[in-house]
């Protein structure tokens, strides 16, 4: 059964492409892609005042390397063009007297025009300004103080040294990366397995199968043990590609990550097969699976924070084997977490594992029935 | 019930799949060494008698033994008993013709100092050494047939069930087929054989005939053109008898219906 299996998969040279390139293609992809981190966002200045004062903020706002300036805009119509068209995504307007203001000593001010339709690169975006404005503002307050009192010291104010443990540069490459790495494990062994048996159903081998002295718990075995073994090999690799391309650090334990894996496989394999098992043929196999896949991913934290979810919705997670093996993965990643803190994931995935897969035997059984 | 000559026996065995009665208490006995022919039109509840026998649906009603096993609770002794092919061929088409050997006799637990023996027979019998290492789904029907056949005795059965095993195959592997299923009954293994071709039901030694999932008629095919067809005697063929066979079942059904009219 076992080496059946294998054949099967390595017979066919679009199923091995399918194994083992799509995983190093889509994870090279992924890894690029799937930033939340906003850079170089193109913006256009509309600068009524064009003073030296204005043309310094600008400049830091290009210096910051979050903002590139493409536009340089001389009226209101062409600012909301711009906007419409999604040719910038933020524009910085200084209306007339922003450095008169300045050097009188009041407050002048810059507005910024975000494009909200995305609205969480907005915020992001809003947040950078704010910072870029107020550390203008302060230089402007400790040079001119100097320029006034000589040797004047400002006050001390409050400096906020905010440091971000375990992914110091905030690179969100580092979150999702691992991330990458259990959505995609989790699509290729399910699909593998909810189709391995009801192929068989629709070629008819099922019931020659079921007329010989196999038993459920080898039927089972044959029809998973190939697909885990393919799972592990493309966590490998996948892992290999973060790790040495994409330079996501590795801090936890392997052997960890190894163990949490089988926990993880035994769970989207079982359900794969539970799958396999209700379905009469590949379609609808395909169909059940994504009827899974894409509310496993949505509810997992892998994009959405569960924390941010109602909480009706957060106990539906607890279902999620990804929700688990996500915590895992990212906390031998980033972390270097170990088992001690980890036990209560692990745990859940290999309960959840054994109850798919007997379910999945159960089902089995009755078909022969 | 197991008398040491028999292979299979059944008592009123019936199945029902909701209010439909796709078997409806049949009974019979086949002795060993014997080719059983089961006849009757598509539907007639040939297929769901073997799957009974072969305990991969488990009867509603009644009782029976195959190779001297209880049906209804020694399922999976009998599979290790018996070979069963059915009309679709059970291979894996993108396995070579060695690979798919090499499977059933995994799964049928061939011992391993037996299994070189088993599969040079297989591969004798069905005519296939120089296509030992060809894809499955390249070979022709008559070819993909005796493999079938070939995976499904490997482990030596004494009974086997072949369920309409040569439909859709040109004549002379029918032919070539039927060889082998009487080398087979030659060497003492049990035949049971459903199939609609009449020219067929000739070559069994004894035929039942279902009919509406009802048994209308059993005997040797020459007896029971004797015994049924005595009126227009000049050379009947099988056909002949199963549609009188079939008329007369529904001339006696049908009075019934028309007193409810």
């Amino acid at each position: 059964m076992l080496v059946k299996e294998f054949i099967h998969i390595f017979r066919d040279p679009k199923m091995k492409a399918v194994i083992f390139l799509v995983p190093v293609i889509q994870s090279m992809i992924f890894g690029y892609a799937v930033t939340t981190d906003v850079k170089h966002v193109a913006t256009a200045v509309f600068d009524l005042d064009n003073s030296q004062a204005s043309r310094e903020l600008v400049a830091r706002f290009v210096r910051s390397g979050y903002f590139d300036v493409v536009a340089r805009v001389q009226n209101e119509g062409q600012v909301r063009v711009l906007l419409d068209r999604g040719r910038a995504r933020a524009v910085l307007r200084f209306n007339q007297g922003f450095e008169r203001e300045m050097l009188a000593g009041r407050t002048a001010r810059l507005q910024v025009l975000l494009d909200g339709a995305d609205s969480n690169s907005a915020g992001i975006v809003l947040e950078y300004s704010a910072r870029i404005a107020a550390e203008f503002s302060r230089t402007v307050l400790i040079e001119r103080s100097a320029r006034l009192a000589g040797a004047f010291r400002p006050p001390g104010g409050v400096d906020l040294q905010a440091r971000a443990w375990f992914n110091e540069n905030l690179e969100s490459r580092n979150f999702y990366v691992p991330g990458v790495i259990a959505i995609l494990v989790m699509l290729i062994t399910l699909m593998l397995t909810s189709m391995a048996v009801v192929r068989e159903k629709e070629v008819g081998t099922m019931e020659q199968i079921l007329v010989t002295p196999i038993t459920p718990g080898e039927f089972i075995a044959g029809k998973t043990l190939p697909f885990a073994l393919i799972g592990f090999v493309d966590v490998i690799v996948i892992t290999a590609i973060a790790v040495f391309w994409f330079e996501v650090p590795i801090r936890g334990n392997l052997l960890l990550l190894f163990l949490a894996t089988a926990l993880y496989l035994m769970t989207t394999l079982g359900i794969g097969l539970f799958i396999s098992t209700i379905s009469q043929t590949q379609q609808q196999a395909m169909m059940s699976t994504f009827f899974f896949y894409m509310p496993a991913i949505l509810l997992s934290g892998f994009i959405f924070p569960i924390a941010n979810m109602p909480e009706s919705i957060q106990w539906l997670t607890y279902l999620n084997p990804l929700r688990y093996f996500l915590i895992v993965i990212r906390g031998i990643f980033l972390k270097g977490i170990g088992i001690s803190v980890l036990w209560p994931q692990l745990l859940a995935l290999a309960v959840m594992g054994l109850l798919t897969l007997r379910a999945a035997a159960g089902r089995f059984h009755k078909t022969m029935a | 019930m197991n008398s040491p000559g028999t292979a299979v026996v059944v008592r009123d065995l019936e199945k029902r799949f909701g209010d439909f009665v796709a078997v409806n208490r049949v009974s019979f006995e086949v002795k060993r060494g014997e080719i059983f022919g089961f006849l009757g039109p598509n539907g007639a509840g040939k297929s769901t008698t073997i799957r009974m026998l072969c305990g991969i649906l488990i009867p509603s009603g009644g009782a029976g033994t195959v190779a001297g096993l209880d049906i209804l609770t020694r399922q999976e002794e009998i599979k290790a008993n018996i070979g069963y092919m059915s009309q679709k061929f059970s291979l894996y088409e993108d396995l070579t013709v060695e690979e798919n050997i090499d499977f059933y006799s995994g799964i049928y637990r061939i011992p391993a100092e037996k299994k070189q023996a088993r599969k040079e027979w297989v591969l004798q019998m069905a005519g296939l050494k120089e296509h030992l290492h060809s894809r499955t789904g390249t070979l022709s029907g008559g070819w993909k047939q005796r493999l079938s056949l070939g995976c499904a005795i490997l482990h030596e059965p004494p009974v086997i069930f072949l369920d309409e095993p040569t439909s859709g195959v040109d004549p002379i592997s029918r032919r070539q087929f039927w060889d082998l299923i009487y080398e087979l009954a030659g060497k003492g293994v049990t035949v049971f054989v459903t199939t609609h071709y009449m020219d067929e039901a000739e070559y069994c030694d004894r035929i039942a005939l279902i009919y509406r999932g009802e048994l209308i008629a059993m005997g040797a095919p020459a007896d029971l053109k004797t015994e049924k067809l005595r009126e227009d005697s000049i050379a009947p063929s099988m056909e002949d008898l199963f549609v009188s066979l079939i008329e007369a079942h529904d001339r006696d059904a049908r009075p019934q219906e028309e007193v409810r009219r």
